[in-house]
């Protein structure tokens, strides 16, 4: 990449190994307003990831109490008060399309900021290098200990700093199984071994990911692995707001005391490298864009804190926009922040966004809480009896989806002279309307027969479901009767 | 292909291959990708001794952890078999008429039956025991011995006009034009009877010398008005139902060459369980009859028929 040096590699031509051994990176901890922005982020994501699944919901006795709830076995998720079944699925895609868009939108205005703050992948990172500073020390430190040969000492700082990612990946991947089953109840059956192979399985895995890939991949899975930053580098334009070295403003750099002697002036950047120090994937920001700037910003507080050391303003190192870049070098004022964050790209991401939200949340509004389908038997198509009267067969399923027992009523509309009755009941019986208990949250098949009697022609007819309860609510489902006549005989 | 050179950006090796001034630059490779893909290689062997995986001429070898996707489906079967030895037990120990009225056996029973009809019974009644020429159609109201589950039940046990079972059933129809009973126009003027009273003809000359020879030669099995008769498998004639078709040809040849119907008695071939099993399916296909009242005792006041449920 851009790290090579290319006189390095021209005289070392011959020597290029197949494969690049890994340089390891060993940010220095800083401060600033960028980095106290990282740790709420921080906070927040891995409390809603370790929190969520303890959080109560109550929806009655015949339902669920966990308020965040993927009910594989069951085919049903709860979202607080929402609950969508199978069949709802284009609301998770819904919700799926609108992260798409909302990433667009954010990378359009503010460049990889997803890759910056909000990733797992960054976080658990930044997470681990923390530990790292805790155990070993800040970066110097860090480095030494890295050159030291193995002895006790160092082999207890490893054994104590692995110890500490396994047991934070641990609860990583342990907290993800409780999303899929009642938190409370998965927790006690995981200590006393009896929960399903899957929870322990998949904890398994997830801990070795979290593992390996927070504790030692880290920069690697951005630059190597991961897609998203290829095709983000498509999503920006001119006008997203970059972490840029204002070389500018910096260029010639050199040191406070260099400046002094030098015979022309130099640039405000006094090369203390403190920008290279902080980057948590090791790259140098001076060298402009690049595919493993990840646009954490941390090189911006480390330059700013540089900076006010010197007594020189602040933001050599900042967010800015190739289009300001050129103006800034040509002496001009930049956009106007606001301008460059609402502009006719972004509203669109941002009207289609809401406008998918907006949809999603009119359709959770307006759907029914039943729901009538119908199967009509093909084979055999219709049933000729004795007396000449013909009868069709049916599969209904019929959904209710409140967490409470219901009655419904089905109703025969169209078919003039035909009538209905189920397998359960004696065909004398039949007539245009029926009523059927369908318990809590469950779909229930019933198989109804319609009857015409001899001489009808086929139709087409509707059933109609309707609850009998206070709330109400009616579905309908359109199919067909088929008789010989239709069939040519 | 031209020779590898250094490239002026970035000082690395090119690997000599061009399209259109593109080149490519030899970079290495990370070293997290070659433990992977040595990794790989460490498990394709440890994989294909373990699993079955080299073949041979005829076979392949087998892998010392001795799988194999019969042995899978042999296990399955198994604790199939295991898992449903509770329910076959309990339809084993019911009688068809218990499982009928039961909805739990019931239940599953059709179930089973429903997977044992689809093996043993849609090569002549059809997928959706429609039937077809010749052979009922099970989801009627019209039944040749008898629709309640426990006849059912006898009809699949025995079967019909089955050799060497003592308790089979048949039909004794006798090839009236054939053997000279009727003449030619004589089975004519029976057609134009039986279509009559079947509601497909109006009447006729034909159909008043018909009546005279139906009640001569059939009303003895298919009864005075063609309402046939369980007891002998005679089929109802005056309802909309034909097994060998009811237009003039196909009831010419009826008449002419008596028809026999067969089915393989199941009882000789499948486990009491499955017949169970089959006869309430059948039963439930929507022409099932509720089990007729107890053999009427005089002096007891006659029980209403259950009825709808």
């Amino acid at each position: 990449m851009n790290a090579h040096d290319p006189k390095m590699s021209a005289d070392h031509s011959n020597e290029i190994g197949m494969y690049e051994k890994r340089k390891a990176v060993f940010p220095k901890a800083t401060d600033g307003a960028f980095r106290r922005f990282k740790w709420l982020v921080m906070a927040v994501c891995l409390a809603i990831y370790w929190g969520t699944p303890w959080i109560r919901w109550d929806r009655g006795p015949y339902a669920p109490d966990q308020a965040v709830l993927i009910d594989m076995a069951n085919r049903r998720f709860f979202m607080f008060n929402i609950e969508i079944w199978p069949h709802e699925f284009y609301f998770v895609a819904g919700l799926l399309i609108m992260a798409g868009i909302g990433l667009f939108l954010v990378t359009s205005v503010v460049g990889r900021a997803w890759c910056g703050y909000a990733c797992p992948q960054t976080v658990w990172t930044d997470l681990f290098q923390h530990v790292d500073r805790l155990i070993d020390g800040d970066r110097n430190a860090q480095l030494r200990l890295q050159k030291a040969p193995w002895g006790p000492a160092k082999i207890a700082r490893r054994a104590l700093k692995w110890g500490i990612y396994l047991g934070i990946s641990f609860a990583t991947g342990g907290a993800w199984i409780f999303y899929f089953a009642d938190a409370p109840t998965l927790q006690t059956e995981f200590w006393t071994g009896t929960a399903a192979p899957i929870a322990y399985a998949t904890t398994f895995v997830l801990t070795m990911t979290t593992f390996i890939f927070g504790g030692f991949m880290r920069e690697q899975v951005c630059i190597y692995m991961c897609p998203w930053p290829r095709i983000q580098t498509a999503m920006l334009d001119e006008k997203s707001l970059l972490v840029t070295y204002k070389d500018w403003r910096g260029e010639p750099r050199g040191s406070v005391k260099s400046a002094l002697k030098a015979a022309t002036p130099l640039g405000d950047c006094i090369d203390c490298l403190q920008c290279v120090a902080v980057c948590p994937t090791g790259i140098d920001i001076r060298e402009g864009p690049q595919i493993g700037c990840i646009t954490c910003a941390l090189c911006i507080d480390a330059c700013d804190k540089a900076m006010a050391d010197v007594g020189r303003p602040r933001g050599l190192i900042d967010y800015c926009t190739l289009d300001d870049a050129e103006r800034e070098k040509r002496g001009e004022t930049s956009v106007p922040i606001l301008k460059t964050v609402f502009r006719p790209r972004t509203l669109v991401y941002l009207g289609v966004w809401s406008g998918i939200g907006l949809a999603l949340l009119f359709a959770l509004g307006q759907r029914e809480r039943m729901d009538i389908s119908i199967a009509k038997d093909r084979n055999p198509e219709y049933v000729t009896l004795s007396d000449g009267s013909v009868r069709n067969a049916y599969t209904l399923k019929l959904r209710n989806m409140e967490s409470r027992p219901r009655t419904f009523r089905i109703e025969l509309r169209g078919l003039d002279n035909g009538t209905i009755y189920t397998d359960e009941m004696d065909s004398t019986a039949a007539r245009r309307q029926l009523t059927v208990e369908v318990p809590s949250d469950t779909t229930k098949p019933v198989r109804v027969y319609a009857l015409v009697p001899r001489g009808s022609a086929p139709a087409e007819f509707a059933l109609v479901l309707v609850a009998t309860d206070k709330e109400g609510g009616t579905d309908i489902s359109e199919t067909t009767f088929t008789t010989a006549q239709g069939n040519g005989q | 292909m031209s020779k590898p050179r250094l490239d002026d950006a970035t000082g690395v090796e090119t690997v000599g291959h061009e399209w259109d001034g593109i080149e490519e630059l030899n970079n290495p490779l990370p070293r997290w990708w070659l433990w992977s893909f040595y990794a790989c290689i460490v498990f394709a062997i440890g994989y294909s001794v373990v699993y079955p995986a080299i073949p041979m001429l005829d076979t392949a070898t087998a892998g010392t952890f001795g799988w194999s996707s019969r042995g899978d489906l042999d296990k399955e079967m198994k604790a199939e078999s295991v898992r449903t030895a509770a329910m076959r037990s309990e339809l084993d120990q019911a009688s068809i008429e218990q499982i009928a009225t039961d909805p739990r056996l019931r239940r599953a029973a059709i179930d089973g039956g429903r997977a044992a009809f689809k093996v043993n019974c849609i090569q002549c009644h059809g997928n959706g025991a429609a039937g077809s020429v010749g052979y009922p159609n099970l989801n009627d109201d019209d039944w040749l011995w008898g629709g309640d589950a426990a006849a059912i039940h006898q009809t699949l046990v025995n079967g019909i006009r089955q050799p060497g079972d003592d308790a089979t059933r048949m039909s004794m129809m006798p090839a009236f034009g054939r053997d000279g009973i009727l003449t030619a126009p004589q089975v004519q003027d029976v057609v134009s009877h039986v279509r009559l009273i079947a509601g497909e003809e109006k009447p006729s000359a034909s159909a008043q010398r018909g009546a005279e020879l139906f009640t001569a030669n059939c009303a003895v099995c298919h009864g005075a008005n063609g309402e046939g008769s369980r007891a002998v498998g005679a089929p109802k004639l005056n309802d909309a139902i034909w097994l060998y078709g009811g237009d003039r040809k196909a009831l010419t040849q009826t008449i002419t060459n008596a028809r026999y119907g067969v089915m393989p008695s199941w009882g000789n071939r499948l486990d009491p369980v499955t017949v169970k099993m089959l006869a309430t399916y059948v039963h439930s296909l929507g022409g099932g009859e509720a089990a007729p009242a107890p053999a009427a005792d005089p002096a007891a006041p006659v029980a209403p028929v259950a009825a709808a449920q």
